[in-house]
C-alpha cells in the first residue's frame, strides 16, 4: 500500500527552499508545496452568482482585470472575466470545492480542483522585480505592478500566473508568488536557479 | 616600458598610469587605460592593420568608431575568440590579443594580395558570371568560393560565457549621449519619467569627447564640465537608467528596442570572473529620443585606401581624446570646414599639417580662417589626384580643379607625408530611424539624409536629424527629451536655451568622385567589400537601375560595416552615372542590427538544458532511476522503454510487449491531455466537436471520440468520459493537449457563444497509471481491494472511483492494446506513491513496466491509429477506414460537410491499409514511399507512405502501416517501398493484425 | 515586436497571442445543402490585404479570450479592438 502521507510535490527532487541569491542580486526563492488552488468559473454580471460565491467564501470575487482580492485564509486572483483562482491554505481545497459546488448548483458554473496541476515558486527580496525581467516581458516597475496585481503571462518559456504578495516597504519584500503548470516547475526553477546563481 | 612612439606627451582622456600590454600579430605593444585597440596601435605608429576582403589590399584604420570599415580584428583565442572586431570599439585591456584578418601566411606577405594584381578579373558579379555554368559542378565551386570568402574565424568550441537577457519598460529612451541626448535625457529626467540613455561608448559625451576644448565653450564652461555635470544630475535621478557601452542595434515595431551592453569585453579574463560577458536588453519605450550623431563620410578619390589615410573626425579624436598623432606629417583633404579642426588640432599636437587641400575654391569658415592664422598652408580649389605608399602612404599628387570640378589640370604637386585626414562632410547616422520604418529625406543643401516623417513614436535631435552645430544639438536634444516626456504624460517647464559658443561654418562642396588625371586610378567607395566607382560604372552599364540591385550585384553596403561610409557616396556615384538627382535612385534600407551583436547574447539563457522547457510526469524520477531511454513528444519527457542490462532496444521492446500481452504491463501515461468540461449544453458540445453521437453515454461510462478540423481531416482523438448529466472529463494525445482546449474554447467563444460550457484544464492534476494484461485485474484487485472488478459490473469502457494503494481515484477501464485494462487517475502528488504500490504488487505477476516504443508495437499490432502519425492533417476518418464512427444523422458536426467535398469525397485517395513484407525480419523504415512498379531511377509514380513499422514479438514478424491510394482494393496487392539498397517487397493486408475479434479485451 | 492591446488585460507582447486570421467569416448555416464552392469560399478563401485587416486574436497565454482587432498589415498600427460579440467600428476613411 503506498503510504498516505508519502505525498511528492512537483520540485520534491530540487531541494530548492529558500535558496539565496548569489551573484550579487538580493533575493530567495522557494516553493509553496500543496497550497490550495481552486479553478471557478462563472458569470460576472450575474449577480446571484457573485452573491452565492460571497455567502460561500466571505469573498468578494474580483472583478477588474489582473487583480486580487482576499479574505483570510481564501484569496482569489482574476485569471479571466468569466475565470478566478482561489487560493487557500494546503488541505483546505477539497472544502472550498464542497461547499462552493454546494452553493452553485443552480446556475451554469464550474469549480475545479487544480491543487496538484499548479506549484508556487515564491521569489522575495529587493531583486525580484530584476529577475522577473529577466524572463518576463511584464512592465514590473512598482509603478505599474504592485501589491495585489495578478497576470497570467510568460516567464521565459513558461506559462505563468503571477503574483505580488508583499510590497518593497515589506520586510523581505516585494514577495511575487509565481504560479506554474507542475510539469514546467522544473525548468523555471532552474532558469531562476541560473539567474541567481 | 616600451616606448609608445605616436603618444603625445599630453593631454587625452587615457590614464597613462595605467599601462596595459596587448599582443597584435603576435608582437606586443603597450597603451593605456582609456585607449581602443585603434588607438594604441597607432600610438605604437601601427597603421597597417589589415588586408581588404576581395583585393587583399594592405589597409589601415580608417575611423574611429562604430564605422570602420577595414581595421576589423579577429580577438581572443580557442573558444573566446571573436572575428571581425572593429579595432576602433575594442577596449583596450591588459591582455589582449588581437590578429588580423583575410591575410597569410602574414599580414606584410599574403598570398591572396595576388588578387590585388588580378583586380581587372574580379570586377563586379565576377562569382555570378563565372560559377553559373555548368550547374554540376556548382558544388565545386562552392568549396573553392567559401574557403576564399568570409572574414576572421568563428570559434569552434562551445561558447563558455554567460549571456544575460533583461525586458525593460521606460517612458524615453535616448539613444546616444553626445550632447543632443545629454541635453535630452537631463530634459525628460527633470520631468520624472522613466528614462533610458544608453551609449556605445564606454563613456557619454559622443563627438564632446574629441573636442580639444579651445574653440567652444557651453553655458561659460568647457564642454568637458557641462557634460560631468550633466551625467551626474542624470546619475542621481534614481527613474534614470544609464547604460554606457550600450549599443542600441535594432528599431523593431511598436516602440521595441534591442540593445546590447558590453559587460565584460573590455576586461581581463581573471577581472570578468563569472559575471555574464553581455547582456540583452529588450527594451519598450513609450517614446524614443534618436540622438546618434552623424558618421563622416571619405572622399572618393584616386588611391584613397593606403593605411595612413583616415578620416578627419578620427585624426582629431585620436589626438585629442586618446593623446595620439596620427603622423608625423600630414595632409588635410577636405570639402568642408570641419576637417580644420583636425589640421588645428593636429597642428597644436605637432603635427606637422603640410596642407589643407581643400576641393572648394572659396572658403569662408571661422576653422579655415583660424587654421590660416596659424600658419597652415590652404591649398583652395585644389585636389589629391594620387597618393603613394605600399604599407603606409607617403604622399599625395596634387593638382588644381577645374570650375565645373570634374578635372584637373596644372602641374602636379606631390606633398611627403605619412598621414592623409579626410572628409567629405557628415551624414546623420539615421539607421535606426530607417530601422524604425521612416522615411528618410534629401536635404540637398548639404546632400545628405535626414529623417523624414516619424512612423513610431520617436523623435531625431542633434546631428542625426541634420543639426550639426553644439547649439542645434543641445536646443534640439533638451525640446525632445522635454516633448518626449510630456507625450508620455509627464509635465516639466521648457528649460532656458543653453548658450554655446563655437566656430561658424561655411558651405561644403560635394564632388562625389574626384577627379584624377590617371583615368585607371582605383577609387574605393565601400572599403570593407572592394567596391570601386569602376564597380559601380559596370553595374549601371549593365542596366542596373535600383540602388537595391546595384547594392546587392556589386555588394556595395554589405559588409559587415552595413555601408556606413561608404553608401551615400555610392548613391551619388550611380545617380551621377545616371544622370539622376540623388534622390531619384533612392536610398537602401538600414536593417537591424546597427552593429553586429553575438548569438549569445540572442540566445540568452535559453541554451543547453533550458533551451525549452523539459516536462516531466510525477513518476519521472523512477523512469530515470529504472534506466528508461525517453522520447521527446513535444516537450515532454517520456520513458520510451526501459534497457535491462545487455539489451537491445528491440529486445528491450520485444520483452515489455510480450509481458503486456502474457502477463501484466504498466505505463506512465500522465501526459495525456485532460479537460474538464462542464455545463448545461456540454453533450450537445461534444455532439458538435467529435464525429460520433455524445448526447446518450451513460454517467460513469466512456467513449472514444474523433475531432476533426472544418476541412474534414483528422485533428485529434481519445477516450471521453461522463462524470454527470452536464460534466465531462475529455482526454486528448499527449502532443495536442493545449491545442485541443485552445480549439475548444475558440469554438465556444466565436462561433458558439451561446452554448454554456467551460473547459478547464486538468491535464497535470492527475497522474495517469495504465496497467493492462491477463493479469491487470488481478493488480488492481491486490492494491484496491474495495473495488469491484469483475466484467459484469466494472465493463470496458466504464469508470469507478474508489481506493487505489490508500489514494482515492478514478479508474477508467479503457485500453489502447487490445488487453485489459485500467487507467488509475490519482492526484498528482500521489503518483508516484501509487505506482511504487503497483510494481511492489505486480512482482508475483512480474510486472513489467513499458515504454512508448512498445505501446506503439501494441496498438499498430491492433491496428489502432495515432492522431499525428497515421493522420497528418490530409486524413479524414474515412480515408483511415473509421466511417463507424461518423454519425450522419445526429446533426452538423466540425468537419461534416467537407467529408462530401468533392475532393474529400474521392475513390482513390490514400486509405489505411497494413503491409507485410516479404522478409518478415525486414522493417520498414517510417516514411518509406510505396510504388507500384519499381524503375531505375526516379521519378517514380508513389502511391503511399509508411506510417508506422515495428517488429511485432507476438506474430513473430514485422508489422507496417500505410496510407496507400486506394489502399483498401489493393488487398493481397504486391508493392514495394524503393530503398538505397534495393526495393522492399510488401504485401497490402488488413491493417488490424493481432486479435481482429478483439475477444482478449472483455475476457 | 508587436504590442496588442487585450481588451481585458492591457497592452501585452505579441508572443503571448495567437492570432487566428480574418475575422468575420460566417460558418454556413444548412451546411448539407451548401455547394461545394461556398463551402471552400468559406474554408480557404481569405482577403490577405495590404492595410487595414479585421483580425480575430486571443490571448493565449494570458486571460485566453478572443477578440478581434484593425491591424494595419503595413505599418502593424492596431486601428481598432473590439469584443466577439461586437460589431466594427466605423474607421473613417479606411475600407476592410
Amino acid at each position: 500500500m503506498a503510504e498516505p502521507g508519502k505525498i511528492r510535490s512537483a520540485l520534491a527532487h530540487c531541494a530548492i527552499d529558500g535558496v539565496v541569491a548569489k551573484s550579487g542580486l538580493d533575493a530567495s526563492i522557494s516553493e509553496q508545496a500543496f497550497v490550495g488552488k481552486v479553478v471557478l468559473r462563472g458569470n460576472p454580471s450575474d449577480s446571484e452568482f457573485l452573491a452565492t460565491v460571497r455567502g460561500a467564501l466571505e469573498l468578494d470575487l474580483p472583478l477588474a482585470p489582473n487583480t486580487s482580492s482576499e479574505t483570510p485564509p481564501v484569496s482569489a486572483l482574476w485569471l479571466g472575466p468569466d475565470e478566478w483562482m482561489l487560493i487557500c491554505a494546503p488541505g483546505s481545497e477539497a472544502a472550498v470545492v464542497d461547499s462552493l459546488n454546494a452553493a452553485l448548483a443552480e446556475g451554469h458554473s464550474t469549480v475545479v480542483d487544480v491543487s496538484d496541476a499548479y506549484t508556487v515558486l515564491r521569489l522575495s527580496g529587493p531583486a525580484s522585480r530584476t529577475i522577473l525581467a529577466k524572463g518576463c516581458a511584464l512592465d514590473l516597475h512598482p509603478r505599474a505592478f504592485a501589491f495585489g496585481d495578478v497576470a497570467r503571462t510568460m516567464i521565459a518559456k513558461a506559462d505563468v500566473i503571477l503574483h505580488q504578495t508583499a510590497d518593497e516597504t515589506d520586510d523581505g519584500g516585494p514577495v511575487f508568488d509565481v504560479y506554474v503548470a507542475r510539469s514546467f516547475a522544473d525548468y523555471l526553477w532552474r532558469w531562476f536557479d541560473k539567474i541567481i546563481n | 616600458m616600451k616606448r609608445q612612439r605616436f603618444r603625445l606627451p599630453s593631454g587625452g582622456r587615457i590614464d597613462r598610469g595605467d599601462a596595459r600590454a596587448f599582443s597584435f600579430n603576435g608582437r606586443r605593444y603597450y597603451g593605456f587605460s582609456g585607449d581602443t585597440l585603434a588607438s594604441a596601435l597607432l600610438a605604437n605608429g601601427v597603421h597597417f592593420v589589415g588586408r581588404s576582403f576581395k583585393y587583399h589590399r594592405p589597409r589601415g584604420v580608417l575611423g574611429s568608431g562604430a564605422e570602420e570599415p577595414n581595421a576589423l580584428v579577429q580577438l581572443g583565442a580557442g573558444a573566446r575568440t571573436d572575428p571581425n572586431m572593429r579595432a576602433t570599439t575594442t577596449e583596450l585591456f591588459d591582455g589582449l590579443r588581437a590578429a588580423s584578418q583575410n591575410c597569410w601566411p602574414t599580414l606584410r606577405f599574403d598570398i591572396g594580395g595576388i588578387n590585388d594584381r588580378l583586380s581587372g578579373l574580379l570586377p563586379a558579379g565576377f562569382y555570378y558570371k563565372t560559377f553559373m555554368q555548368p550547374a554540376r559542378l556548382w558544388k565545386l565551386y562552392e568549396k573553392f568560393i567559401r574557403r576564399a570568402a568570409g572574414l576572421g574565424r568563428a570559434p569552434t568550441e562551445r561558447d563558455p560565457d554567460r549571456y544575460d537577457q533583461q525586458y525593460a519598460h521606460c517612458d524615453v529612451l535616448v539613444v546616444g549621449a553626445g550632447p543632443a541626448g545629454l541635453a535630452a535625457a537631463l530634459a525628460a529626467g527633470r520631468t520624472g519619467a522613466r528614462v533610458f540613455v544608453v551609449d556605445e561608448q564606454a563613456e557619454f559625451g559622443g563627438t564632446m569627447l574629441a573636442e580639444s576644448g579651445r574653440h567652444i565653450r557651453i553655458r561659460d564652461t568647457s564642454p568637458d564640465a557641462w557634460r560631468e555635470d550633466t551625467i551626474a544630475a542624470l546619475e542621481d535621478m534614481s527613474d534614470v537608467t544609464v547604460l554606457p557601452r550600450t549599443t542600441a542595434f535594432g528599431y523593431y515595431t511598436h516602440n521595441f528596442i534591442g540593445m546590447l551592453e558590453r559587460l565584460t569585453d573590455h576586461l581581463p579574463r581573471a577581472e570578468a570572473g563569472n559575471q555574464a560577458r553581455q547582456r540583452l536588453w529588450k527594451l519598450r519605450a513609450k517614446e524614443v529620443v534618436l540622438a546618434t550623431g552623424s558618421i563622416e563620410r571619405p572622399l572618393v578619390f584616386a588611391e584613397n585606401d593606403r593605411p595612413g589615410i583616415l578620416l578627419a573626425g578620427a585624426a582629431r579624436e585620436f589626438v585629442n581624446r586618446y593623446a595620439v598623432a596620427p603622423g608625423t606629417r600630414a595632409v588635410v583633404f577636405t570639402n568642408n570646414d570641419s576637417a580644420y579642426a583636425a589640421a588645428l588640432d593636429m597642428a597644436a599636437a605637432g603635427v606637422a599639417v603640410e596642407a589643407v587641400i581643400d576641393l572648394r575654391t572659396e572658403v569662408e569658415g571661422d576653422l579655415p580662417r583660424l587654421a590660416r592664422e596659424a600658419g597652415i598652408p590652404v591649398l583652395q580649389g585644389y585636389a589629391v589626384v594620387a597618393t603613394s605608399g605600399r604599407h603606409r602612404v607617403t604622399g599625395v599628387t596634387v593638382m588644381r580643379l577645374n570650375d565645373a570640378g570634374d578635372g584637373v589640370s596644372g602641374t602636379a604637386r606631390k606633398l611627403r607625408c605619412d598621414c592623409v585626414a579626410v572628409s567629405g562632410g557628415w551624414n546623420p547616422a539615421v539607421h535606426l530611424f530607417s530601422q524604425s520604418r521612416g522615411k528618410l529625406n534629401f536635404q540637398s543643401e548639404m546632400n545628405i539624409f535626414v529623417p523624414g516623417e516619424s512612423v513610431q513614436a520617436a523623435r531625431s535631435a542633434g546631428a542625426c536629424n541634420g543639426s550639426f552645430s553644439l547649439a542645434e544639438c543641445l536646443k534640439e536634444g533638451a525640446d525632445a527629451g522635454l516633448a518626449a516626456a510630456r507625450v508620455a504624460g509627464f509635465e516639466g517647464a521648457d528649460a532656458a536655451t543653453l548658450a554655446a559658443i563655437e566656430p561658424a561654418d561655411g558651405p561644403q562642396r560635394s564632388l562625389w568622385r574626384v577627379p584624377s588625371e590617371r583615368k585607371d586610378a582605383r577609387m574605393f567607395v565601400d572599403f570593407q567589400n572592394d567596391v570601386t566607382t569602376k564597380d559601380l560604372d559596370l553595374a549601371v552599364r549593365e542596366g542596373y537601375r535600383s540602388i537595391e540591385h546595384v547594392k546587392r550585384y556589386t555588394t556595395t553596403g554589405m559588409g559587415t560595416d552595413q555601408g556606413k561610409t561608404g553608401n551615400v557616396n555610392a548613391l551619388a556615384i550611380v545617380a551621377g552615372s545616371l544622370g539622376a538627382e540623388i534622390p531619384a535612385v533612392g536610398v537602401t534600407t538600414f536593417r537591424a542590427p546597427y552593429t553586429p551583436v553575438t548569438f549569445g547574447a540572442i540566445a540568452g539563457r535559453h541554451v543547453g538544458g533550458l533551451f525549452d522547457p523539459v516536462r516531466g510526469t510525477p513518476m519521472h524520477e523512477w523512469h530515470v532511476q529504472c534506466g528508461a531511454k525517453f522520447e521527446d513528444v513535444g516537450q515532454w519527457k517520456r520513458a520510451w522503454y526501459y534497457p535491462r542490462e545487455g539489451e537491445t532496444m528491440r529486445q528491450a521492446v520485444d520483452r515489455e510487449v510480450r509481458a503486456a500481452r502474457e502477463s501484466v504491463g504498466i505505463l506512465d501515461y500522465s501526459t495525456l491531455g485532460k479537460i474538464d468540461i462542464r455545463g448545461p449544453d456540454a453533450a450537445a458540445f461534444l455532439n458538435r466537436v467529435y464525429t460520433n453521437a455524445w448526447t446518450k453515454l451513460g454517467v460513469g461510462r466512456c467513449r472514444y471520440g474523433l475531432m476533426l478540423r472544418d476541412d474534414g481531416m483528422v485533428m485529434d482523438d481519445g477516450v471521453t468520459l461522463r462524470l454527470g448529466e452536464n460534466h465531462f472529463l475529455m482526454t486528448t494525445t499527449t502532443g495536442n493537449a493545449a491545442s485541443v482546449l485552445s480549439w475548444l474554447e475558440e469554438w465556444l467563444q466565436t462561433e458558439w457563444p451561446e452554448l454554456q460550457v467551460y473547459c478547464t484544464s486538468v491535464t497535470e492534476q492527475y497522474a495517469t497509471i495504465s496497467i493492462c494484461g491477463p493479469n491487470a485485474r488481478a493488480l488492481l484487485g491486490a492494491v484496491a481491494p474495495e473495488m469491484r472488478l469483475g466484467g459484469d459490473v466494472f465493463p470496458h469502457m466504464s469508470m469507478q472511483e474508489g481506493m487505489v494503494a490508500g489514494v482515492a481515484a478514478r479508474v477508467l477501464r479503457v485500453s489502447f492494446t487490445g488487453e485489459i485494462g485500467f487507467e488509475i487517475n490519482v492526484p498528482a502528488r500521489h503518483g508516484r506513491a501509487v505506482w511504487d504500490a503497483l510494481i511492489e504488487a505486480g512482482a508475483p505477476h512480474g510486472i513489467t513496466s513499458y515504454g512508448t516504443e512498445a505501446m506503439h508495437v501494441l496498438r499498430a499490432e491492433k491496428g489502432f491509429v495515432i492522431a499525428g502519425q497515421e493522420s497528418d492533417g490530409t486524413v479524414t476518418p474515412i480515408d483511415l477506414g473509421m466511417d463507424w464512427i461518423v454519425n450522419w444523422t445526429k446533426g452538423d458536426f466540425i468537419g461534416r460537410r467537407s467529408l462530401n467535398r468533392s475532393d474529400t469525397a474521392r475513390e482513390d485517395r490514400k486509405q489505411l491499409v497494413g503491409l507485410f513484407t516479404a522478409d518478415p525480419q525486414t522493417v520498414l523504415d517510417e516514411g518509406s514511399q510505396i510504388v507500384e512498379r519499381v524503375s531505375e531511377a526516379p521519378p517514380m509514380d508513389m502511391i503511399g507512405h509508411v506510417t508506422s513499422s515495428y517488429y511485432s514479438p507476438n506474430l513473430g514478424r514485422s508489422i507496417a502501416l500505410a496510407m496507400i491510394r486506394s489502399g483498401r482494393g489493393r488487398l493481397g496487392e504486391t508493392l514495394y517501398a524503393p530503398m538505397p539498397d534495393g526495393p522492399i517487397e510488401v504485401t497490402v493486408t488488413s491493417p488490424v493484425f493481432f486479435d481482429p475479434e478483439g475477444t482478449r479485451l472483455n475476457g | 515586436m508587436l504590442r496588442i492591446p487585450c481588451p481585458w488585460c492591457g497592452e501585452r507582447d505579441v508572443g503571448e497571442f495567437h492570432c487566428g486570421g480574418e475575422a468575420h467569416i460566417a460558418r454556413p448555416s444548412g451546411a448539407d445543402t451548401i455547394d461545394d464552392d461556398a463551402w471552400a469560399e468559406y474554408l480557404f478563401m481569405r482577403q490577405n490585404p495590404k492595410g487595414s485587416h479585421h483580425e480575430r486574436w486571443s490571448h493565449a497565454h494570458g486571460c485566453r479570450r478572443w477578440f478581434h482587432v484593425v491591424r494595419d498589415t503595413d505599418s502593424d498600427q492596431v486601428l481598432a479592438v473590439y469584443l466577439m460579440n461586437e460589431a466594427p467600428p466605423d474607421l473613417p476613411g479606411r475600407s476592410s
